[in-house]
């Protein structure tokens, strides 16, 4: 055992999991001069990091001030762009919606940022793709979105360039732990000693946390998105509504997802399957109806991700006691936005044992220490139909 | 009675508008015959083919390149129906069996199950034509989707006139529809000279046929045939650049090469042309068998990823089979759509006795020898070494600021350098010490990550017009094989269709009713001054279960 730890150079802090969250924390570390190495099972941000819809507008979060102050400086504190845009646009289709559309632009309010509502004719100047089903959206000077696959490997690149360390293609399979510590991290690539470990692992989070003897409630599921062709460039990307998110890219395609989500239990979240289904037909009409004037566009790719979400739908951004050095971290499904904060968080966790700018006492793991251990099934956050069924009925 | 997330997809799964026991997708040999074999055996068999695609499908270059050089004609849907039909007699063979048969429908996608698909009621494929699309459900699937073709990029291809050899073939036989007078064939092999031979026959004036190598690769009896016709044979050139008005081709500068296909300075000569064909070779088209999962494996000699098949033409996906070129492209199936033929029978014979329509005997008696189906998957010379040879020689002819993306208008330079693209304006030290090689510093080479930086093949062709080029010109900067390479994934469109085509004219209440645009989790966006207040969208189902107090 010894031997193979000796083979491979370990760090101060090891990272489990090369997604967004521990890309950022790692290059938060880095920064500080911390030697840092993360891990990953496949190759960095490939997962749902890289995958979502570069949403960055999350005030209402503990992190939210912080993602607010450091988005715009993000290019520059990376060295790479990132295509952050600032500023948002809300489009309503129903009454319902604009009041959805106002809540949200109020809780930035709240947090000392300005909106403006708008009526039918200022989004239609603003937003020419939008047409006359629309009755009126919100203005947010504040928020904005960033395109994830490139800020994936802007982390990833700015931590190598702080001298951080990334393992690519190296999956995690064993925590050794000593004295209350965990003092090494086992993989597929030999065994790598650390002085404190951080697990991002996004939906495998829980598996890890389970080799320390923690419970993390999490349950994992799919989403989709659809992409166009690119369309002529609108003053603002930032233009969500009718029940979809996501964004102009800087190149014109329209990139949006939402609606239902599949719930999963897949017993090995190592190597998941990164399927569609007919699900992108009910996006694109939800996006010709949000955009009746690109309604006659081309849809040319689609995607899924795989994202975990904890009993609340909150994050677990948490120190452990026990082992005292390593700190778990989930975002529950909305992780991206909030990246270049909540790496920070976990920095200082790693460092100082508390978090300088935020209060995260709502994050902590132990809100879930009374959960029921049926608690999926009571939520009905599982697959209803059990996989012999579905082998029975599909394919093989 | 279980709790059920309404926000999720739980109760809300897809419903085809039709289940077919049988659906068979590309009518050419292989499709038709495979379509024809199973009606015949009494399976009720639905027969798919994309001909005629509309004049914009054909404008992306999708399915095939056709280097807007389509006549005007194809405009006129019901006449370019008439001629598809016309030109493939085999199809009246196929409503007389009784098969179903779709034409002009495009299949833009297949839906399987899995470990994280299991609501998906069953297996099934997204069609459209260009009105609308709708969901079709099937016990079996035999695809035969034959080819794609393969584009290596010059100085000035994005101007109308680079056609590949499939999209030449298409306008030349199916549609009747080729608007070109004088067309320059690359590539000697069995492909270009039957290219070539093919667009005589149809009154095209061939400007000449060009290889690299020092002799013609295909058959000598094939050439000496197309020099008897007038036409010239360009051995030993390479192409330098196409030139011409705006956006079109005019004529194409040819240079003449050495022994390691680099240009020899003053030898250029140009060729009075207004089309080029390329006609390097076609890969197979597997882009649905990679949707529903089945198996794919790197054979170069054969076209590079093929399904693995068993002595019937199954694929690992039991279900599905797979038949004509794209189980693999051989130099002798040209021009031998038997071959073909032969390998749909048996598929379609297959697809009958698992349906329970014929016993096992019934269908080995019926399809006889096997010899033909083992006779077609017989090598043909290492195609990825031609294509990369040819790459070679138009890279040094042509320079490295040549767009290898047409969409996206990124240049080989731009790819192997993975840059991000031009529109950010970025400029960063960093970033100017980025390569690719730092990149192989942290792991095997990937297409799919170097397409998301660079956003070579990210483009409305959906990467048809690049996909080779890409792999082949990474695989050289990184010092490796193609073959190495993991395969750049499909993604469902796999055909590039209108928001208005592709949505769902209804959908069940539940799905409208429902709908969030995340999870609905009442407390997922509380603002955290305020905890457990619930900001939802405006049905609230969602049940939370934090604890049991």
């Amino acid at each position: 055992m010894m031997d193979a730890a000796m083979t491979t150079r370990g760090a101060a802090v090891v990272i489990v999991g090369g997604g967004v969250t521990g890309l950022s924390a790692g290059w938060w570390l880095a920064r500080a001069g911390v030697d840092v190495l993360v891990l990953d099972k496949g190759i960095v941000g490939w997962e749902a990091s890289g995958r979502n819809g570069g949403g960055a507008t999350h005030v209402y979060s503990p992190f939210g001030l912080e993602e607010q102050r450091l988005w715009p400086q993000m290019d520059e504190l990376l060295g790479y762009p990132t295509e952050h845009q600032a500023f948002r646009i809300g489009v309503a289709l129903s009454e319902a919606q604009l009041a959805l559309a106002r809540r949200w632009a109020e809780i930035g309010e709240a947090r000392g940022f300005r909106w403006e509502p708008l009526d039918r004719r200022q989004v239609k100047e603003l937003v020419p793709i939008v047409g006359d089903n629309a009755i009126g959206g919100t203005y947010l000077h504040f928020g904005g979105h960033a395109n994830p696959q490139r800020t994936v490997q802007a982390y990833a690149w700015a931590l190598q360039d702080h001298g951080g360390r990334i393992l690519q293609h190296t999956a995690v399979t064993g925590l050794q732990q000593r004295g209350g510590r965990v003092t090494a991290v086992e993989t597929t690539r030999g065994t790598f000693g650390a002085d404190a470990v951080v697990i991002a692992a996004g939906p495998q989070t829980g598996f890890f946390a389970d080799m320390l003897g923690v419970s993390l409630p999490l349950a994992p599921a799919r989403v989709e998105m659809i992409a166009t062709e690119p369309i002529p460039l609108m003053g603002v990307g930032g233009v969500a509504g009718n029940g979809l998110y996501g964004r102009q890219t800087l190149r014109g395609n329209l990139v949006y997802g939402g609606g239902p989500h599949e719930w999963i239990n897949v017993p090995d979240m190592a190597t998941p399957e990164h399927r569609n289904t007919p699900l992108v037909r009910n996006l694109a009409r939800r996006l010709a109806e949000l955009f009746p004037g690109a309604a006659h566009v081309r849809m040319i790719r689609a995607w899924s991700g795989l994202v975990e979400n904890t009993p609340d739908g909150l994050p677990v951004v948490d120190r452990l006691s026990d082992p005292d050095n390593v700190v778990i971290a989930t975002m529950s499904s909305v992780g991206f936005g909030l990246s270049p904060a909540s790496g920070r968080a976990i920095a200082e966790l790693v460092q100082h044992g508390r978090c300088s700018f935020a209060d995260l006492r709502a994050l902590a793991l132990g809100r879930f220490a009374h959960t029921p251990i049926d608690w999926r099934e009571r939520a009905g956050w599982i697959a209803t139909r059990s996989e012999v069924e579905m082998a029975a009925g599909g394919d093989g | 009675m279980p709790a059920i997330d309404r926000r999720s997809i739980a109760g809300k799964a897809p419903r085809a508008e039709r289940h077919v026991p049988l659906v068979v997708v590309g009518a050419g040999a292989a499709g038709v015959a495979a379509a024809i074999e199973a009606a015949r055996s009494g399976v009720e068999t639905m027969l798919i083919d994309e001909h005629p695609v509309d004049n914009d499908m054909m404008a992306m270059d999708v399915p095939l390149c056709f280097g807007q050089r389509m006549h005007a004609a194809v405009r006129n849907r019901a006449l370019m129906l008439e001629r598809v039909v016309e030109t493939n007699p085999a199809l009246a063979s196929a409503y007389e069996a009784g098969v179903d048969v779709q034409l002009g429908t495009y299949v833009w996608a297949a839906f399987v199950g899995g470990p994280t698909v299991q609501e998906l009621p069953g297996p099934m494929l997204g069609l459209a034509d260009e009105r609308r699309s709708w969901l079709v459900s099937y016990d079996r699937l035999i695809v035969a989707a034959g080819t794609r073709d393969v584009l290596l990029g010059f100085a000035g291809w994005e101007r109308a006139g680079t056609l590949g050899a499939g999209g030449a073939a298409a306008l030349l036989t199916r549609y009747r529809a080729l608007s070109a007078r004088r067309l320059l064939v690359i590539g000697s092999g069995a492909l270009g000279l039957h290219t070539a031979a093919l667009a005589l026959d149809h009154g095209i004036e061939v400007a000449g046929v060009v290889e690299l190598g020092e002799r013609m690769r295909g058959d000598a009896a094939a050439a000496s045939a197309l020099a008897a016709r007038g036409v010239p044979l360009f051995t030993g050139h390479t192409i330098r650049a196409a030139r011409g008005r705006v956006g079109e081709i005019e004529s194409v500068v040819l240079a003449a090469v050495d022994a390691e296909g680099r240009p020899i300075a003053g030898r250029d000569r140009e060729i009075a042309c207004d089309a080029v064909c390329l006609a390097v070779g076609l890969v197979p088209s597997v882009e649905l068998l990679h949707l529903v999962g089945a198996r794919l494996r790197f054979d170069g000699s054969r076209g590079g990823w093929v399904p693995e098949l068993d002595d019937w033409m199954r694929t690992s996906v039991p279900t599905v089979y797979a038949a004509g070129d794209c189980t693999g492209v051989a130099d002798r199936m040209l021009g031998a759509p038997e071959i073909a033929g032969e390998q749909g029978r048996v598929a379609g014979l297959a697809a009958a006795e698992s349906l329970g329509a014929l016993t096992r005997r019934e269908a080995v008696q019926r399809r006889g020898a096997p010899a033909v189906v083992a006779a077609a998957q017989t090598a043909s010379a290492d195609p990825f070494a031609y294509w990369q040879a040819w790459l070679r020689s138009l890279v040094a002819a042509g320079g490295w600021d040549v767009n290898v993306c047409q969409c996206e208008e990124v240049t080989r330079r731009e790819l192997v350098e993975t840059k991000p693209p031009r529109y950010l304006k970025w400029q960063s030290p960093q970033m100017d010490a980025r390569t690719l090689a730092t990149l192989l510093n942290d792991g095997p080479l990937n297409q799919d990550q170097i397409k998301r930086l660079t956003r070579a093949g990210m483009g409305p062709c959906q990467s048809r017009r690049c996909r080779e080029q890409v792999g082949l010109l990474l695989a050289q900067a990184a010092g490796t094989s193609i073959e190495h390479i993991p395969l750049p994934t499909f993604r469902p469109p796999v055909r590039p269709l209108p928001l208005n085509v592709l949505w769902p004219a209804d959908e069940p209440s539940a799905m409208r009713e429902d709908w969030v645009s995340w999870f609905g989790i009442p407390t997922q966006f509380s603002p955290h001054w305020e905890p457990g207040m619930v900001l939802d969208e405006p049905t609230a189902h969602t049940r939370l279960i934090v604890s049991d107090e």
